[in-house]
């Protein structure tokens, strides 16, 4: 723990107890189950490498769709298609490398599990760890209305809303708040954690039991709600490239805001901030 | 300089334990004890998914302006070999669909039998375990009536459906699909064994003469060019013992998700 115990180049600090062991556990649970989830998931599409609107696939008409074609030099050229704009992505999309040799694929090996092609076992993988995803989810929420986390540092309120604008530019050049105020999550914190975990989340896992026939007979209002079958799944989708944006930007965000005390709160709970006349 | 050392410290031991737990991923997705360990999800899905939904719920059935031009075929487009090409060149004349195992009066039926009995029509959407969904409109005879025909004994817990297609590569071992459904969705008033489609006699692509539409499960679940309908205790002793072709290349046997 000694390399980590003084923050970046701040000579004076304060610890303060800021995550508490459940925000804790729940995050890195949550982190792990994640990753699983959105691979075995890209394992899933790429057994159908397309997404439609409505109750079925209009094969014709993909939103968007990954598919191979074969040039006349007869190489493999990956084309992703969205409605009706097409792009070469060879190597990423609809065509990539595996031992060497280009072969037609949605999303490449490195990003699906298992990383060969295997429905039965992203399946295996997705639905196994769906559980966990939402009982580490209910376990979160439930936690967070008990403690009051929820309220306190969690809703946007007014006068957060309020702050939207300043924050905003705050944010685009970079500047953080420091001491105590580093200490209550700014407006679009709060707007970016309430709205991963409290809309996208259940998005996610709503849209996720929507593709089930089965749960369909038992709640038609779910296909009523997401506008059909095809339709949940595109919703599933985006919402897990929401996920992977909410991900890039977290990552980006804690790296420039000081990754060691970050890393070192969310690790140990505490976080050091600049002591009062600092 | 040292802080620099130590994210960067940080950042490669990130990657590196990342690309070290996707290698343990891989190789738990290829052990059979990694991949049974991991089915549990599904056994509780089962479960959950059974208390959510009963005997009765039924599928949401659409109307005819939703059906597709074209039913998207899936899997054995032509069962190979000659006996059932004499079939199909037959009009299917002789086919038989045998009715057996744990049953008081096992029986064949023949498909004017089958067209005898009372039949369901349903338009449904077919959906597959790739992801896709499509909408026919399937006519058939409830499995439920068959079974009451035959009046499956106490102890009959599953209905395993033995077809035609030979999913080996090139016919020398053969390895018939065959698949099986427990009681509840085998009695479901959407389960048919259906031998029309859109109106017409089911087209071989889709498992002509006769298969079976089972509504609230995924479309391997619907074993195509039924031969046999055999009502078992368990399927842990037949073929690969997980209750299906696809089931013993590892898909889940609980197919409603």
């Amino acid at each position: 723990m000694a390399f980590l115990s003084h923050a970046e180049d701040v000579p004076e600090t304060r610890l303060v107890y800021r995550h508490t062991l459940w925000v804790r556990i729940a995050h890195w649970v949550n982190a792990g189950v994640l990753l699983i989830m959105l691979m075995s998931g890209l394992q899933i599409f790429n057994a159908h490498p397309a997404l439609y609107w409505g109750a079925t696939s209009d094969f014709d008409n993909p939103i968007l769709s990954m598919t191979a074609i074969q040039t006349q030099t007869g190489e493999i050229r990956g084309i992703t298609q969205i409605g009706s704009a097409r792009f070469d992505t060879t190597g990423v999309f609809g065509a990539s490398e595996i031992f060497g040799q280009v072969v037609p694929r949605g999303f490449p090996a490195w990003a699906t599990l298992p990383s060969w092609r295997s429905l039965a076992s992203g399946r295996q993988w997705h639905f196994f760890f769906a559980w966990l995803f939402v009982f580490n989810g209910l376990a979160f929420a439930i936690y967070a209305f008990a403690s009051r986390h929820f309220g306190r540092d969690l809703l946007p309120k007014k006068r957060d809303l309020k702050n939207l604008p300043k924050d905003f530019v705050d944010h685009l050049r970079l500047r953080f708040p420091k001491g105590e105020e580093a200490l209550h999550y700014n407006v679009l914190q709060k707007l970016a954690y309430f709205t991963v975990i409290f809309i996208l989340g259940p998005l996610i896992v709503l849209t996720g039991l929507t593709m089930s026939p089965t749960m369909d007979t038992a709640f038609p209002e779910l296909l009523f709600i997401f506008g059909g079958r095809q339709s949940a799944r595109t919703i599933h989708f985006l919402c897990a490239f929401g996920f992977v944006i909410f991900f890039v930007v977290h990552i980006v965000m804690v790296i420039l805001s000081g990754p060691l005390n970050n890393l070192r709160a969310i690790v140990t709970g505490c976080y050091g901030i600049e002591a009062k006349d600092g | 300089m040292a802080d620099a050392n130590r994210r960067n410290f940080l950042t490669r031991l990130a990657v590196g334990t990342g690309a070290a737990v996707l290698a343990g991923c891989d190789k738990i997705s290829q052990s059979a004890s990694g991949s049974d360990f991991l089915k549990k999800g599904s056994d509780l899905a089962y479960k959950v998914q059974r208390l959510f939904a009963g005997r009765e719920a039924l599928a949401p059935e659409f109307s005819k302006a939703d059906i597709a031009p074209v039913f998207r075929p899936n899997g054995t487009l032509y069962p190979m070999g000659e006996a059932y090409k004499a079939h199909a060149a037959d009009n299917f004349r002789d086919w038989r669909v045998k009715v057996g195992g744990l049953v008081e009066h096992p029986f064949e039926l023949s498909l004017p039998d089958l067209r005898a009995l009372p039949s369901r029509t349903q338009i449904t959407r077919h959906d597959c375990v790739e992801g896709w969904s499509c909408i026919g409109e399937w006519t058939g005879t409830p499995l439920r009536l068959v079974l009451a025909k035959a009046k499956p004994k106490d102890n009959a817990r599953f209905v395993l459906f033995h077809c035609a297609d030979d999913m080996s590569r090139d016919g020398l071992q053969p390895q018939l699909y065959y698949e099986s459904l427990d009681l509840v969705e085998a009695l479901h008033p959407q389960t048919i064994l259906a031998y029309d489609l859109n109106g017409q006699p089911l087209p071989i692509a889709n498992g002509a003469p006769v298969r079976l539409r089972a509504e609230r499960q995924l479309g391997y679940k619907m074993a195509k060019y039924v031969t046999g309908i055999e009502l078992v205790e368990s399927f842990a002793d037949i073929r690969g013992g997980n209750g299906g072709y696809w089931e013993d290349q590892g898909y889940t046997w609980w197919a409603g998700i």
